[in-house]
């Protein structure tokens, strides 16, 4: 079986400044891979890197088994980024508009047909804001927004699913939904890669852990990240934990 | 599309709600904003007021909200058969039989052998004659003249192209690359000024700018993606500098030649501007900008509204940066002719930020621009013809009282945009 994302002795350095260290690592088709470490330790560049959205200055990185810069089935993976999105707070954009855009990548430059539209309601549906579908994004709670984005990533039917902090500003209970709702999307077989500040919350949830501080201190089963002090000796060196007993 | 009548709206006791509170909740969220879509709507149109307010159930609501969406289809399909009839009148000047056409070979065979001329210039004869009717009942002296039907053909189809295309430039927040393309455009028709002094060839001036602004469009491309952390600095360079290189290069060209052009009629616009080849240079740039939107319109809304979701999904969204800034240095040079260099962003931009005050959704921010651009070009040209004032600035005067009532409006029913 092919690994979704394969990293391999990847490096990146803004300008002088070193991100990640041949960093390597493995997300095989099921894992929910929980990518920790402190402020500014590179997760969100490493997985810029893991998406293609970086270039690595050393390395190779495989999306599904291909070359991620030849990589080109965009449909596969749904992104929420950590600002969401950068107009979604002006843009008159209804929520059902957002989730069709889950579909662009299918339909290229042909014509929205009955079928993608069914699917957006599908996707509307399994997230829980079938109701708020004419609202506009920048109506919506923190929480109801990153549904939404999840909505598109389900109506594209992507097969991994990868968020940068997204419950960022989103209130507990919101968020504790927002999880059972990842759990779910999981168990049914999607694969997801989820950055969180909060080590309680992705300790609780994934099954896996990557934790990174430029270099990578651990990846493996949550149980052995836990009894292992690779938590302390990655946030040793700049920052402190941000921890949530729950 | 909006579709709320898949939904079921259940709770029938929401339609009082005057105000959509922003609150958290789940389940009454949607019925609370039906019930504002429903009042947005009444207001927004004018027309369904009373079904809006006597009947507050969520299902009036939904009837509404249909309504206000065939206004706007209505509003677009109207504006569609105007630029139509404007792109008609535009071929047939051109083809029909000009006078002096004997001299060209080429041209003489394809009236002979096609015999396109005849009629052509049968249905050109009865556009005027339409016109000189209209000039009877308005009391006018206006429409009998070709001139004046070029002119406002133009105009027709600057305000679909302009809104339609600053739609997306206004939501990139790039609202100020029209202003500078504007600007590389008048370096473009300085060098075009340059040119005809030299060759004599005066249908040459729009495309020579047409050809500058493009160059300065995928110019000002190249710098932004390279200088990412300045932001509007490479603009507002690219801005500045193409126009003093344009004013450089006129000076310099009346110390030795006779330039017969007024150049301020490119500044600030004019209805004598518009030549027969500058209004069937708008009307083939408006059939392949439309054409293009009507291809692109999800991967440019895609990338608009999330760039980088955008990038994971594949799209080039680096191409579809240059179609769009391409498009818009195109627009500009056609816009030109009508507003000026200076004027011709306001056309870009002043319609879809009225649209936005009050549009619910992006689709019908598209149509709510197209609408308010026709309605700016269309109360601007009237103001101009009965005051005797430059059209210009009379279009941005008119686009920008839309715009305050836009606002008027969407204050008045609790706001559509939330500040955040």
């Amino acid at each position: 079986m092919k690994s979704v994302v394969d990293v391999h002795d990847v490096s990146f350095a803004y300008g002088d400044s070193p991100a990640l260290e041949d960093v390597s690592l493995t997300v095989e088709k099921g894992d929910f891979l929980g990518l920790v470490g402190p402020n500014g330790s590179g997760k969100t560049t490493l997985l810029h890197v893991m998406l293609g959205l970086l270039e690595p200055d050393t390395g190779t990185v495989e999306l599904f088994g291909q070359p991620v810069d030849s990589f080109d089935e965009g449909e596969r993976i749904g992104y929420v980024s950590q600002k969401a999105t950068d107009r979604g707070g002006t843009m008159p954009v209804t929520v059902r508009e957002c989730v069709l855009m889950g579909r662009f990548a299918h339909v290229g430059h042909g014509r929205i047909g009955d079928e993608d539209r069914l699917i957006t309601e599908d996707a509307l549906e399994t997230v829980g804001i079938a109701d708020l579908a004419d609202q506009q994004m920048n109506q919506l709670s923190g929480g109801q927004r990153q549904r939404a984005y999840i909505a598109r990533a389900l109506a594209s039917e992507a097969d991994l699913l990868a968020l940068d902090e997204p419950t960022v500003g989103v209130d507990a209970e919101s968020r504790d939904e927002f999880y059972r709702l990842l759990d779910s999307l999981n168990r049914s077989g999607i694969t997801i890669i989820l950055i969180e500040h909060d080590i309680g919350v992705v300790t609780d949830r994934a099954g896996r852990i990557a934790c990174i501080n430029t270099e990578l201190y651990h990846h493996g089963d949550t149980e052995s990240f836990v009894e292992s002090n690779a938590l302390s000796e990655a946030y040793g060196k700049t920052g402190e934990v941000v921890h949530h007993h729950h | 599309m909006t579709e709320n009548e898949d939904h079921d709206h259940t709770h029938d006791d929401h339609g009082d709600h005057a105000h959509d509170d922003h609150g958290h909740g789940h389940a009454d969220d949607a019925s609370d904003a039906t019930a504002v879509d429903g009042g947005i709507a009444s207001h927004g149109t004018g027309i369904d007021t009373d079904t809006a307010t006597t009947a507050p159930t969520s299902s009036s609501a939904v009837r509404t909200t249909d309504l206000r969406e065939r206004v706007q289809l209505v509003g677009v399909a109207l504006v569609g058969l105007l630029a139509a009839a404007m792109i008609g009148f535009i071929a047939l000047d051109w083809l029909r039989r000009y006078p002096g056409a004997e001299a060209f070979g080429p041209l003489e065979t394809f009236y002979t052998t096609t015999g396109i001329d005849p009629a052509a210039g049968y249905l050109f004869e009865q556009f005027l004659i339409a016109g000189a009717w209209f000039d009877y009942f308005l009391g006018t002296e206006l429409f009998q003249y070709a001139f004046m039907w070029r002119n406002l053909a133009t105009g027709v189809l600057i305000g679909v192209v302009a809104p339609l295309v600053g739609t997306y430039l206004v939501h990139r927040q790039m609202a100020l690359i029209g202003e500078t393309l504007a600007h590389t455009a008048f370096a473009g028709v300085a060098v075009g000024l340059l040119f005809i002094a030299v060759t004599g060839w005066e249908g040459a001036l729009l495309y020579i700018a047409l050809l500058v602004s493009v160059i300065g469009a995928l110019g000002v491309q190249w710098l932004t993606e390279r200088t990412n952390s300045f932001g509007d600095v490479p603009i507002a360079i690219m801005l500045t500098g193409s126009f003093a290189v344009g004013t450089l290069l006129i000076s310099w060209g009346r110390g030795f030649m006779s330039i017969g052009i007024e150049i301020e009629e490119f500044l600030f616009g004019s209805l004598s501007v518009v030549s027969a080849s500058g209004s069937r240079l708008m009307a083939m740039l408006t059939v392949g900008v439309v054409a293009v939107v009507a291809v692109t319109y999800k991967q440019l809304l895609f990338i608009t509204f999330d760039e980088q979701a955008a990038r994971v999904a594949r799209l080039n969204v680096s191409a579809y940066n240059t179609l769009l800034i391409v498009m818009t240095a195109v627009v500009v040079v056609g816009a030109m002719q009508v507003l000026g260099v200076i004027l011709v962003a306001g056309m870009l931009v002043i319609p879809v930020a009225a649209a936005s005050q009050i549009a619910r959704s992006f689709r019908e921010t598209l149509y709510l621009s197209i609408l308010f651009g026709q309605l700016s070009i269309l109360g601007g040209y009237t103001f101009a013809l009965s005051q005797s004032l430059p059209s210009g600035g009379s279009i941005i005067v008119v686009a920008i009282a839309i715009y305050l009532l836009a606002i008027a409006v969407s204050d008045r029913t609790g706001g559509t945009i939330s500040v955040h």
